[in-house]
C-alpha cells in the first residue's frame, strides 16, 4: 500500500510538470512567431558640425512617378563639398526608410561628392546603391534626377554632374539610366519640371 | 642557429653525381610541365553535338587508344528510358524495350539477340560504357529503330530527319544585302572582324548547302563558306567592308549588310593591288566624290531593348523584360507594315546587341524613325521618352559628337512622342511624355523615341496579352503613319 502523503506529493509533482510543459510550449510558440529584429544596415552618419539650415530635397515618388520638393532642416558644414555630401546623405536617409515613397536597397550609400572643376560635380555612390537598385526607365531616372536636382538646387554654379559607382564609371544604374556621360544640369532641370506633380 | 646551419649547407656545392641527378630531374619535370601545357593548349576538349526531335545536346568525347569514344548511356538518356547494369566485365544496357550486352575489351556486341561489330573495343571505364564514335552510325539504329547521320570528324550526330537547311542570296546593289533563309529559327553566335562575319551554330542542326563555298559576284560581299568543327557549324561571310547581321522573320532570316556606305567603300583598291607610294608617283588630283543621297532601306527601325545576357527588368519569376520587348516589337512591326511602313525589328531573337551597335545600324540605314521598346512592372500605362542629352562635346566640322548625335533631330523626336501620346490617350491608355538618359537615343542621328509599356492594372500578365500589345502597338503605328511625311523628309 502506497502511503497517502506519497500519493499527494506525486500528484503535485505531476501537475507541476504538466503545467511547466504547457508553459514551455506557449513560450516556444511565441518566440517562433515573433518577428525577427530588422538589421539596420544604414551607415552611421559621421558627426556633422555646423548650423542647421533649411534646404529643399527633391524626393522621388514611385506611385505617380513624380519628383516633389521637401523642405528640411539639416545641419550643414561650411565647406561647399561637405555640404553637398550632407545634402545627398539626408536625401538617401529618406530613401532607406522602408516607408519611403521611393525605396532604395539596404546598404546604399553616398561615398563622396567631389566639386572638381568650376561647374562640375562628381557623385560617387557605393556598389550596393547600384546593385540593389530596381530596374526600369522611370524608376532609375527618378533616382538620378532626385540626386542631381537636389545637389544643384542647393549648390549654385554646377553645370554638369557625373555619377560614379565605387569610384568607377558604370554604363547604367540598373540597366537603363545612362551613367557613362556627364549629366547636363540644364537638361535635368527641364526633366525635373516634367516630373512635377500634375505635369 | 638552425637557420644558419641550413644556409651554410645550401651554400656548399653539391657533389658532381648528385648535381647531375638533380639537373636530370629538373629537366624531366620541366619537359613534363611544358608538354602538358602545350598539349592542353593544342587540343581543346572535343564534343559531340547531338540533334534530335526530342532534344539538342552536347557530350564530351573521351580519347582512348588514339580514338574518340562517347558514353552510350549519356547519349541515349535524353532520347528515352534507359538503364545500365555492370556485371564484372559485362555491361548491359536497356533502352526502352531493346537490350544490349557489351563486354569490356571486345569489339562484338549483342543487341536485341543479334550480334554487331563496334569497329573498336568496348571500354568499361569506372562502370561507364564507352563506344567508339564511329560505331554510332551502325549501333544507334538498332536501339532507336530509325536512321542516324554521323559527321564523325566534326562530331555532329543527326537522329532522324532534323536538319536545318539554308539558302543565301544577294539582294540589291547599293548597298548589297546578303540574305540567309533558314528552314527553322536559328540563334547563332555572331562575331565580326573587319570584313569577316562568322556565325557559329552550336545548338542548331544546320546542314551544308550543295556547295560549301557560295560566291555572289559582288565586290562588297564576295562569298560565304560553310564548315563544321568540334560539334558546331560555322558560316563565314567574306566582305570588303565591315558588315553587320540582323535577324528577321522570327529568327528564320539573317540579313548581312555593310555598316558603312558600300558605294564609297567599293571604290577602295581591290585586295592585293599594291598601292603606289605617294612619294614615288604623285597621284593626280581626284575630285572628291559627289555626296551620295542617303539611301533608306527601312522607314522604321523597331528595337526590342535588352537581349541575351542583358535581361532588363525581371518582371516576375517567369517573365523577363527582354522577352516582352521582342513580342512588343513583333506586334509593332505588324501594325506598321499593315500601314505601308517598311519596318525592321533590330533584335528578333535572344541575341546580345550593344547600344552602340543598335545606333550604328540605325544611323547607317538612315531610318526615318527609331523606336526602342521597354517593359516595366512599375506604374501604369505607357511612357514615351525622348533623349535627355548629356553634357557633350561640340560637333567637329562634318563629324557629330557621338554622345549628342541626337541633338539636331530632337525637336522632331519630341513632336513624334507627343503625337504617339495623343493616339494612346484616344485609346484610354494612361500616357506620359518624358526625357530620359537612355542609350542609344542620344546616339541616333534621326528621330528617336523609346516606349516603355507598363500594365494598365496590377495584373502583370497584361504585358504579354496580345490584345494589350496590339492596342499599344496600334496607337504607336497610327501616330507614325500620320507623321510619315514629316518624318520622311527629315535629313
Amino acid at each position: 500500500m502506497i502511503p497517502r502523503h506519497l500519493m499527494i506529493a506525486m500528484s503535485i509533482l505531476l501537475a507541476a510538470a504538466l503545467g511547466l510543459s504547457v508553459y514551455a510550449w506557449h513560450v516556444r510558440k511565441s518566440v517562433t512567431t515573433s518577428p525577427t529584429a530588422v538589421i539596420d544596415t544604414r551607415p552611421l552618419a559621421p558627426p556633422v558640425t555646423g548650423p542647421t539650415e533649411r534646404v529643399v530635397l527633391f524626393v522621388a515618388h514611385d506611385e505617380d512617378g513624380t519628383l516633389r520638393g521637401l523642405s528640411a532642416l539639416i545641419p550643414l558644414p561650411s565647406g561647399r563639398q561637405q555640404r553637398s555630401e550632407e545634402l545627398l546623405r539626408a536625401l538617401l536617409s529618406i530613401y532607406l526608410d522602408r516607408s519611403s515613397p521611393h525605396v532604395l536597397g539596404s546598404g546604399a550609400e553616398i561615398r563622396s561628392v567631389y566639386l572638381v572643376d568650376p561647374g562640375a560635380a562628381v557623385v560617387d555612390v557605393n556598389s550596393a546603391f547600384a546593385d540593389t537598385h530596381r530596374s526600369g526607365v522611370l524608376v532609375e531616372q527618378l533616382t538620378v534626377a532626385s540626386l542631381i536636382h537636389t545637389i544643384t538646387a542647393n549648390t549654385p554654379g554646377i553645370q554638369k554632374v557625373k555619377i560614379l559607382v565605387d569610384g568607377k564609371e558604370r554604363e547604367t544604374l540598373a540597366g537603363h539610366a545612362d551613367l557613362s556621360s556627364y549629366y547636363d544640369v540644364s537638361a535635368v532641370n527641364q526633366l525635373a519640371v516634367q516630373l512635377q506633380p500634375g505635369q | 642557429m638552425r637557420w644558419t646551419n641550413v644556409s651554410q649547407e645550401t651554400q656548399q656545392p653539391p657533389p658532381p653525381a648528385r648535381a647531375a641527378q638533380i639537373r636530370r630531374l629538373c629537366g624531366f619535370s620541366l619537359a613534363a610541365i611544358l608538354s602538358t601545357l602545350l598539349l592542353s593548349a593544342a587540343t581543346p576538349e572535343k564534343h559531340l553535338s547531338v540533334y534530335s526531335v526530342a532534344a539538342n545536346y552536347s557530350l564530351p568525347l573521351v580519347q582512348h587508344d588514339g580514338r574518340d569514344y562517347v558514353g552510350l548511356l549519356e547519349l541515349l538518356e535524353p532520347l528515352g528510358r534507359v538503364t545500365a547494369k555492370t556485371d564484372g566485365a559485362k555491361w548491359r544496357l536497356r533502352y526502352n524495350n531493346v537490350d544490349g550486352e557489351f563486354q569490356s575489351g571486345k569489339t562484338r556486341v549483342r543487341i536485341h539477340d543479334r550480334d554487331a561489330d563496334l569497329g573498336g573495343k568496348f571500354v568499361l571505364d569506372n562502370k561507364r560504357g564507352l563506344v567508339p564514335l564511329g560505331s554510332l552510325s551502325s549501333l544507334l539504329p538498332r536501339f532507336l529503330g530509325g536512321p542516324v547521320t554521323l559527321h564523325e570528324a566534326p562530331g555532329r550526330l543527326f537522329i532522324g530527319n532534323v536538319g536545318t537547311h539554308f539558302t543565301a542570296s544577294l539582294a540589291g546593289d547599293n548597298p548589297p544585302r546578303l540574305i540567309f533563309h533558314f528552314t527553322a529559327a536559328v540563334n547563332p553566335i555572331i562575331a565580326t572582324d573587319q570584313g569577316i562575319l562568322r556565325m557559329t551554330f552550336s545548338r542548331e542542326p544546320l546542314v551544308s548547302p550543295a556547295s560549301p563555298t557560295l560566291t555572289f559576284g559582288s565586290k562588297v560581299i564576295s562569298s560565304a563558306t560553310y564548315a563544321e568543327s568540334n560539334g558546331t557549324a560555322i558560316v563565314t561571310v567574306n566582305a570588303s567592308v565591315p558588315v553587320i547581321a540582323s535577324f528577321a522573320n522570327e529568327g528564320k532570316t539573317i540579313v548581312v549588310t555593310p555598316t558603312s556606305n558600300p558605294a564609297q567603300s567599293a571604290t577602295a583598291p581591290a585586295t592585293g593591288t599594291p598601292e603606289t607610294p605617294a612619294a614615288q608617283a604623285p597621284a593626280p588630283a581626284i575630285p572628291p566624290p559627289a555626296p551620295l543621297p542617303a539611301r533608306r532601306r527601312y522607314f522604321a527601325i523597331v528595337d526590342a531593348s535588352h537581349g541575351g545576357d542583358d535581361h532588363g527588368e525581371t518582371l516576375s519569376n517567369t517573365l523577363l523584360e527582354k522577352d516582352v520587348t521582342v513580342a512588343l516589337a513583333r506586334s509593332l512591326r505588324q501594325e506598321l507594315e499593315s500601314r505601308g511602313i517598311s519596318t525592321l525589328v533590330l533584335r528578333d531573337s535572344d541575341a546580345n546587341l550593344s547600344t552602340d551597335d543598335r545606333a550604328v545600324f540605325t544611323n547607317a540605314d538612315h531610318a526615318a524613325i527609331y523606336i526602342a521598346l521597354h517593359a516595366t512592372a512599375s506604374g501604369r500605362g505607357v511612357r514615351v521618352y525622348t533623349a535627355l542629352l548629356p553634357f557633350g562635346e561640340d560637333d567637329r566640322g562634318p563629324f557629330r559628337s557621338w554622345t549628342t548625335a541626337q541633338h539636331a533631330a530632337l525637336p522632331l523626336s519630341q513632336t513624334t512622342a507627343t503625337a504617339i501620346a495623343g493616339e494612346l490617350q484616344k485609346r484610354q491608355v494612361p500616357v506620359r511624355t518624358l526625357s530620359a538618359a537612355l542609350r542609344p537615343l542620344n546616339n541616333v542621328t534621326g528621330p528617336a523615341i523609346a516606349v516603355e509599356v507598363a500594365p494598365q492594372s496590377s495584373d502583370l500578365a497584361q504585358l504579354t496579352a496580345p490584345d494589350y500589345q496590339q492596342l499599344v502597338a496600334g496607337a504607336v503605328a497610327t501616330a507614325i503613319a500620320a507623321a510619315k511625311d514629316q518624318l520622311g523628309s527629315a535629313p
